[in-house]
């Protein structure tokens, strides 16, 4: 078996070790690290066949700034709901919108409507393969073409350069 | 265990109930289905994560060496929250749930 063949995912194979070491709650002991790298190895392994086509990473700055923009969101969003529930709830104006993306592989879609769900006051709903629209509920917005173009700038761009066009 | 982790601890655990908490009041609150989504997809995360940290803190401070398996946690609930949330609100549109002020 050539190494390529076993090391074909190696992210996959790193976050399985680092996977099994939360969960055994162990760092210190070498049993485990072997256990865990050999699990690692062996499950990407037993389960090519399943595994999607992945895209490549090519900008790991731009995935950075992508988690980084996640993070803070995460927190804005909790706050932003907090004080939308405390609030007068008859002024909200809920609305549906439609944001068209240009991403191509799974993955990064899946990753978009993730963070649009985790970010302040908006969430997919469904996403529309043929014809590229994400259609998203807000909760309280007055502007719905600003709330697109932030979308887009926001989350579409950087992933945009996170992921490279597979050669089909 | 030290004074000033005890606070720590309690600080973060009462954070992070009020965000569950204020979470629950959207839940109630809200008109109608899509916007009462909203609460549970987003202030549970930060409401169970303070929870995590206070969990991390009081086990690291407890036992010997570093304890942070509550970190898986908060991976999977930032994988299965907007997957949970996406399917519900696919459901909703599929059963054409009734909507509040609805502009279209």
């Amino acid at each position: 078996m050539s190494r390529a063949r076993w090391l074909t995912h190696p992210l996959g194979s790193l976050g399985l070790l680092i996977v099994w070491l939360l969960l055994v709650d162990d760092f210190t002991s070498i049993g485990h690290w072997l256990l865990g790298g050999f699990l690692g190895l062996l499950i990407p392994r037993l389960t090519s066949t399943w595994w999607p086509r992945l895209p490549r990473v090519r900008s790991w700055k731009q995935l950075f700034v992508f988690s980084q923009h996640m993070l803070t969101d995460i927190v804005v969003a909790n706050f932003q709901v907090a004080r939308l529930a405390l609030g007068r709830v008859d002024n909200l104006q809920p609305i549906w919108i439609e944001v068209p993306y240009e991403l191509e592989s799974d993955l990064a879609i899946y990753l978009l409507a993730s963070a649009i769900s985790l970010a302040p006051g908006t969430v997919a709903a469904s996403v529309d393969r043929e014809r590229s629209l994400l259609t998203v509920h807000a909760l309280h917005c007055e502007d719905e073409q600003a709330l697109i173009a932030e979308i887009k700038q926001r989350y579409e761009q950087p992933l945009r350069e996170v992921f490279t066009c597979l050669p089909q | 265990m030290s004074v000033w982790i005890e606070y720590a601890v309690a600080f973060f655990l009462l954070v992070g109930s009020a965000f569950a908490l204020v979470g629950s009041i959207g839940l109630h609150r809200f008109p109608d289905f899509f916007m009462r989504l909203h609460g549970p997809a987003k202030a549970t995360t930060l409401g169970v994560g303070c929870v995590l940290i206070a969990s991390m803190l009081y086990f690291s401070s407890q036992h010997e060496g570093l304890h942070v398996h509550e970190l898986l946690i908060t991976l999977f609930l930032m994988l299965s929250a907007p997957v949970s949330a996406y399917m519900l609100a696919k459901a909703a549109v599929q059963q054409q749930v009734k909507t509040f002020n609805r502009k279209d």
